[in-house]
């Protein structure tokens, strides 16, 4: 008999896509079990509990989760989330429920063994909830107790060799797009250099010394399946010079019908037979390639290297040799002031260990941003504000017409006084060509 | 239960202490053949929804089983997960950034007895544990945020509305019908942890009433300065008022200026606004973050508002249904929804899809608001 009736949550076990709520109705039912005997150091009935508060939840139509609190591991800002009940007497298998974010690896790969060993972790010490992953990135341990923080961060940093991710105003789990690993698209390598970093800055992950947070990621192509553009102040987005490599006789085996257009991402519907004409050459948006019925030509100086002839044709076509990122500045979600993409600050950078020009570049803005940003400011917010010239001001990039999609529309340009030959002017002077 | 100790002293917290190793480098868990292969990618292909196959410069081939997840994973699932990986994968597998599984072998008779593991596992009440898709012109798993299960700021649930949702687009998941890949994203407030503002389908999680004023304790929890600077409209102000005869500081609310945006709470507890009643949804479209054809750009709102509805949400998964069928419909091969939305215009996105605009529909909020009005007769009736 289960501990609260959940009728409404209990809607959400049909249907064909994975139901949490059978999920966690499962873990609440191994945790009563406890085959293995383990003694469970928070409340054993905490998923019964959660699953009741979700129930009351969508009963009332409001959160039951209060406001934060301060909790975490002792020297660290950063890595747990509080999380106290406001109905705890119901509830007290979850009277707290703090998040644990661990640092996720690379790519997200994992070997079963540290996967194990961290859900041993879980197991003993928390709801045996997770979210693999929270949105930044990292391993979300849902929910424990105050006690339990410090013993699972000795835990995880002795036993597994891995450490907390971030909270607060601090630098963000960096995260990356599985790159060089599994990717012909990857034109550098996304995850050493998001390892380096995060290594690097490694107190700055974990201090709050910032205005607000901060977040680096890594898109290994244009294709950006991290998002890096959308979602993070720093976006490290691979890119490449100079011409595509093109495979003739791949192109004839996808205009012959031998392969398959886009990888095969359009199977499932009939799309009729593939013509290069009209799903290459004039989906280009820069219309730099031409098919003369035998070879493909591409004007490679006009191309600005959107990926999409690349992704139709896989096999024939592959970036150009002279790879490296482009690296973008600014953007968020629209807390506060409405959402920004990232905008371009340098269009091309070659990136290898040991990263130095990077970590300058990154050293550079931080600086700058936490002398000038204000409380709750993203970094996206601070350049809006103060204009896009203070950050090639500060990290000594050249003004470049890629920085813009069009030059300024209105003429109030800020001149500097040594730019125009100094402000201060006498009046004297003025009044003998001029009379008052 | 008896407390167990992990070695931690909390008399002498920095005995023994470590700190700041960051994660584990990514080469201890790369299967063998990625590891060989790292960066001598040749191409690859989607031999089936779901299935890929990465070739490499050596010859060798990498087959992908992606399956979805619920993102909210207990440990015993997991550890099936685990199991899974042992028995086909030789102990690796991966997550991808939209909370996909993907397990992955060395050959390609290793795929069909995988997939058949995978098929056949389900929860008790039958939805499938590791359903098989997610690939190339599909929905991939929703990207999503925490929701009544966890956050203290949510509008909505995300974790509900997830389910329901790909219950209602498991075909597109399954299969790689539409014109282009389709990504969704639930934010359950607009603070949006899941950064839904760039998604061809983001539900965002809206309130829509002034925060309550919980003047017997602002004074105590909260800094009111903080809290005053806080709101981005200056809807709020010191003030002072009397409660139970004594005089408190506090803070007065211009109501009509709230936005609703929920900042405030964020800095003050005393200033909760969620409401059972008000509380719901905008969906958004038209975003993307890929520079695939056109550049990345946002969503767009296009209904201000779906109730909450509790446990099925039928309205929002009604309304998301309507939008989908419409744009499977009328695109092009390769285009995305707002590239659709965009060359066939806004004012005809609303008659197909038959969504009512309506005044909310019009940005009111600062100079991105003018960039988003017509200038120009340029229009369709």
């Amino acid at each position: 008999m289960a501990k609260h009736q959940t009728p409404m949550l209990d809607e959400l076990t049909k249907g064909p896509w994975p139901s949490f709520v059978d999920d966690v109705k499962a873990e609440a039912a191994r945790r009563a079990e406890n085959k293995d005997g383990i003694e469970f150091q928070i409340p054993a009935d905490v998923c019964e509990d959660l699953l009741g508060v979700l129930e009351l939840s969508y009963k009332d139509k409001e959160t039951h989760w209060k406001h934060g609190g301060i909790v975490g591991v002792f020297g660290y800002g950063g890595g747990v989330i509080g999380r106290y009940s406001d109905v705890p007497k119901q509830y007290p298998g979850i009277a707290h429920f703090h998040t644990v974010r661990v640092a996720q690896p690379g790519g997200k790969f994992y070997t079963t063994e540290h996967l194990r060993a961290l859900m041993d972790i879980w197991d003993l010490r928390g709801s045996g909830l997770t979210n693999m992953h929270g949105s930044t990135g990292d391993i979300v341990f849902l929910g424990t107790f105050t006690e339990q923080l410090e013993e699972i961060f000795y835990d995880i940093t002795h036993k597994l060799n891995n450490d907390l991710g971030g909270s607060g105003s601090n630098l963000r789990t960096p995260a990356d797009c599985m790159g060089m690993s599994r990717c012909e698209y990857a034109c550098y390598d996304t995850m050493a250099l998001c390892y380096a970093l995060t290594q690097e800055y490694q107190d700055e992950l974990h201090r709050p010394a910032f205005p607000y947070k901060f977040k680096f990621k890594f898109d290994g192509c244009p294709n950006g399946c991290v998002a890096a553009l959308a979602r993070s102040d720093l976006s490290f987005v691979g890119t490449w010079k100079g011409p595509i490599r093109i495979d003739q006789k791949a192109v004839a085996g996808y205009v012959g019908g031998e392969l398959k257009p886009n990888a095969g991402a359009h199977a499932s519907r009939d799309w009729g037979k593939f013509d290069i004409q009209k799903e290459v050459i004039d989906l280009c948006p820069t219309k730099c390639m031409s098919y003369d019925g035998k070879t493909l030509s591409i004007d490679d100086k006009e191309c600005y290297r959107c990926m999409h002839c690349i992704n139709t044709m896989p096999a024939a076509l592959r970036v150009g040799e002279e790879k490296g990122v482009a690296i973008l500045a600014g953007a968020k979600a629209p807390i506060l002031d409405g959402a920004q993409m990232s905008s371009l600050l340098v269009p091309f950078m070659k990136v290898e260990e040991p990263f130095d020009e990077v970590k300058e570049l990154v050293e550079n803005i931080w600086e700058w941003w936490m002398e000038e940003g204000k409380n709750r400011e993203r970094l996206g917010e601070t350049l809006k504000r103060l204009g896009f010239q203070k950050i090639l001001e500060v990290t000594g990039v050249q003004a470049d017409a890629r920085h813009v999609q069009h030059p300024r529309e209105n003429p109030y340009i800020f001149w500097k006084e040594d730019e125009v030959g100094g402000w201060k002017r006498d009046i004297q002077e003025y009044r003998k060509r001029h009379a008052r | 239960m008896a407390f167990i100790s992990s070695g931690y002293n909390p008399d002498k917290p920095m005995e023994g202490r470590i700190s700041d190793i960051g994660p584990r480098h990514y080469t201890d868990f790369l299967p063998p053949v990625i590891k060989k292969n790292y960066g001598k990618w040749l191409y690859h292909e989607i031999l089936e929804p779901g299935v890929l196959m990465h070739k490499a410069e050596s010859g060798d081939e990498v087959y992908t089983v992606r399956v979805g997840t619920a993102r909210l994973m207990s440990v015993g699932l997991i550890r099936e997960v685990c199991d899974i990986a042992d028995k086909h994968c030789g102990g690796y597998v991966r997550w991808t950034t939209r909370n996909n599984i993907e397990f992955m072998v060395d050959s390609k008779d290793k795929v069909a007895p995988l997939k058949a593991d995978l098929s056949g596992r389900k929860f008790t009440g039958g939805s499938l544990k590791f359903p098989i898709g997610g690939t190339g012109a599909s929905v991939p798993n929703i990207v999503h945020t925490q929701g009544w299960v966890h956050c203290h700021t949510p509008a909505t649930d995300a974790s509900g509305p997830v389910k329901v949702i790909m219950d209602e687009l498991f075909e597109e998941f399954q299969t790689m019908e539409l014109p282009a890949s389709l990504r969704l994203a639930v934010a359950c407030c607009l603070n949006m942890c899941g950064a839904c503002h760039c998604s061809d389908i983001a539900v965002v999680g809206i309130h829509r009433k002034p925060p309550i004023i919980d003047h017997e304790v602002l004074e105590n929890i909260c800094e009111i300065p903080l809290a005053v600077s806080a709101c981005p409209t200056a809807a709020i102000r010191p003030s002072k008022t009397e409660f139970e005869g004594k005089e408190k500081k506090t803070v007065a609310i211009k109501e009509d200026r709230c936005m609703f945006c929920g900042n405030c709470y964020t800095m003050c507890a005393a200033l909760p606004l969620a409401d059972g009643e008000s509380d719901g949804c905008a969906i958004m479209v038209g975003g993307k973050v890929s520079n695939r054809i056109s550049n990345p750009k946002f969503s767009k709102v296009v209904v201000a508002y779906v109730p909450n509805e509790p446990p099925r949400w039928p309205t929002l998964v009604k309304t998301i249904r309507t939008i989908v069928d419409a744009y499977k419909k009328g695109a092009n091969k390769y285009e995305r929804l707002g590239d659709w939305a965009e060359r066939i215009g806004w004012e005809r996105f609303f008659d197909v899809t038959g969504l009512e605009f309506s005044q909310h529909l019009i940005d009111d909020f600062r100079d991105p608001a003018y960039y988003t009005w017509r200038q120009s007769t340029n229009f369709k009736w």
